[in-house]
């Protein structure tokens, strides 16, 4: 069976800088031994003396730890990919908690569905927030509270006071500054595991490739159409899930855009001619709806990160809370759509700005 | 054939303030038909120049998006739930400058 090996950059002095190694093997055991035998300088820093996989070296089939499948006695097939991977601060999830988050996370780690694996891949995870308002405020504060071990925040606003009806990553005296600073600051106050890496400018063609490719899941709280229609064409080119919502008044719509099955496009091929449809500031919005809404996407992140129970995909989550009426309609990828569909005829970012009649300024 | 018409906050103005109506029709387009009878001009705001559904439109019969069914010409039973769905930009609501 020839499976591939991903050689994590600080192991790629001891292959000849290779990234992928084609080796033959039936368990990861039997491949580590292998790539070994092949690189015998890779030998040393993967295995201890007792001939044990060190502790810091962690290993992955198809984006898996082998700790939650079968450690390595997994068995691999023909094209699977083994990525091994040593720990480094801010990238491999920790191999042990420290006393102080056994008791901050306790009340997950009881939970079989998430336990210390989970958790400790929730610590080793990443999540790009686009937009730190109303939806990006309730979901950045959930995801830090929950222990995403990085969180990236895309906004290139300052915190309005008529922000703060919504807004709740932001306070009073933060008014007049930047808010991916405002939201930094906050999230350190409520976890100190988090690292917030901010992005104080706005996504545009130019950089979302480079920012997105970073993380593993992104949340869209943003309030544009172009930002929207360039979020989704980045998220299908990079092939990253993506947790979209937005929000008029007091109705909401949610959905996740796994890669194949479906995208934004698929759901709205074309937005509205500029100015047929108001926005938040011309139409209002009920606050708590983007708290709902947003709580509702950081939930979805991370079950995606942990694996857990069934993903938004495929389905439009409909919300009235006027009515309090939640329903899902279904949802289908288009196999004509430009970007994702069998034919795609957009394979790189456009203007998106021109595609959507108005410009791309506004973030969250 | 009595449905459901059910009218997202964004279209509301256009059909009197409500949020559902009730539409006698036999067919997704005879349902339009007889909405614009009763509130002129919301049909241009659905369909396009060539009577097609507009690209930030979806209209759903229950929970199944009608370009999947027979769009237009798809049939409605008594019961059936309609809901039409814009496309949304908010998230914060800020202005686009």
């Amino acid at each position: 069976m020839p499976v591939y090996v991903y050689i994590g950059t600080p192991l790629r002095r001891f292959t000849g800088n290779q990234a992928r190694v084609q080796v033959e093997a039936r368990d990861v055991a039997e491949a580590l031994d292998r790539l070994a035998a092949q690189f015998p300088e890779l030998k040393a820093e993967l295995f201890d003396e007792t001939g044990q996989l060190r502790r810091y070296v962690n290993v992955y089939v198809n984006n898996q730890e082998i700790e939650d499948l079968a450690g390595p006695n997994t068995a691999v097939r023909d094209g699977d990919e083994i990525a091994v991977v040593p720990a480094l601060a801010g990238g491999a999830p920790p191999r042990t908690l420290t006393p102080e988050q056994v008791i901050r996370y306790s009340r997950h780690m009881i939970m079989p569905e998430i336990g210390g694996t989970g958790q400790r891949k929730l610590l080793g995870s990443s999540v790009l927030v686009i937009g730190a308002g109303g939806l990006g405020s309730p979901a950045i504060l959930y995801l830090a509270a929950a222990g995403v071990g990085r969180i990236g925040v895309v906004d290139f606003d300052v915190v309005d006071l008529s922000n703060l009806q919504r807004q709740i990553i932001h306070h009073t005296d933060d008014i007049g500054r930047p808010k991916v600073e405002s939201a930094r600051d906050t999230v350190r106050r409520i976890n100190p595991d988090v690292e917030v890496v901010p992005y104080n400018t706005a996504l545009t063609s130019a950089n979302a490739l480079e920012i997105i490719k970073d993380y593993e899941v992104v949340v869209n709280g943003c309030d544009n159409f172009p930002t929207r229609y360039l979020v989704n064409d980045a998220c299908v080119f990079l092939k990253k899930p993506l947790v979209d919502a937005s929000v008029f008044k007091f109705d909401a719509q949610v959905t996740v855009f796994m890669p194949g099955h479906g995208c934004y496009r698929c759901l709205y091929p074309a937005p509205p001619p500029p100015g047929a449809v108001p926005n938040c500031a011309e139409a209002g919005v009920f606050g708590v709806v983007t708290g709902l809404v947003g709580a509702i996407q950081a939930t979805e992140a991370i079950k995606l990160i942990l694996g857990l129970g069934e993903p938004l995909v495929g389905r439009l989550l409909l919300i009235d809370t006027l009515a309090m009426d939640f329903r899902t309609v279904k949802l289908r990828r288009n196999p004509n759509c430009p970007v994702c569909g069998d034919n795609p005829t957009i394979t790189e970012l456009i203007d998106y700005e021109a595609f959507c009649g108005v410009p791309v300024l506004a973030q969250s | 054939m009595a449905v459901e018409v059910r009218v997202p906050a964004i279209l509301q103005s256009a059909v009197g303030g409500q949020k559902v109506v009730k539409v006698e029709g036999k067919t997704l387009g005879e349902i339009l038909d007889r909405l614009d009878q009763q509130f002129p001009g919301v049909k241009k705001l659905l369909l396009d120049e060539n009577g097609e559904i507009r690209r930030h439109i979806n209209i759903y019969l229950n929970d199944e998006d009608v370009r999947f069914l027979q769009r237009l010409d798809t049939p409605i039973r008594d019961g059936d739930v309609l809901s039409i769905l814009p496309a949304l930009a908010g998230g914060r609501g800020h202005a686009q400058r």
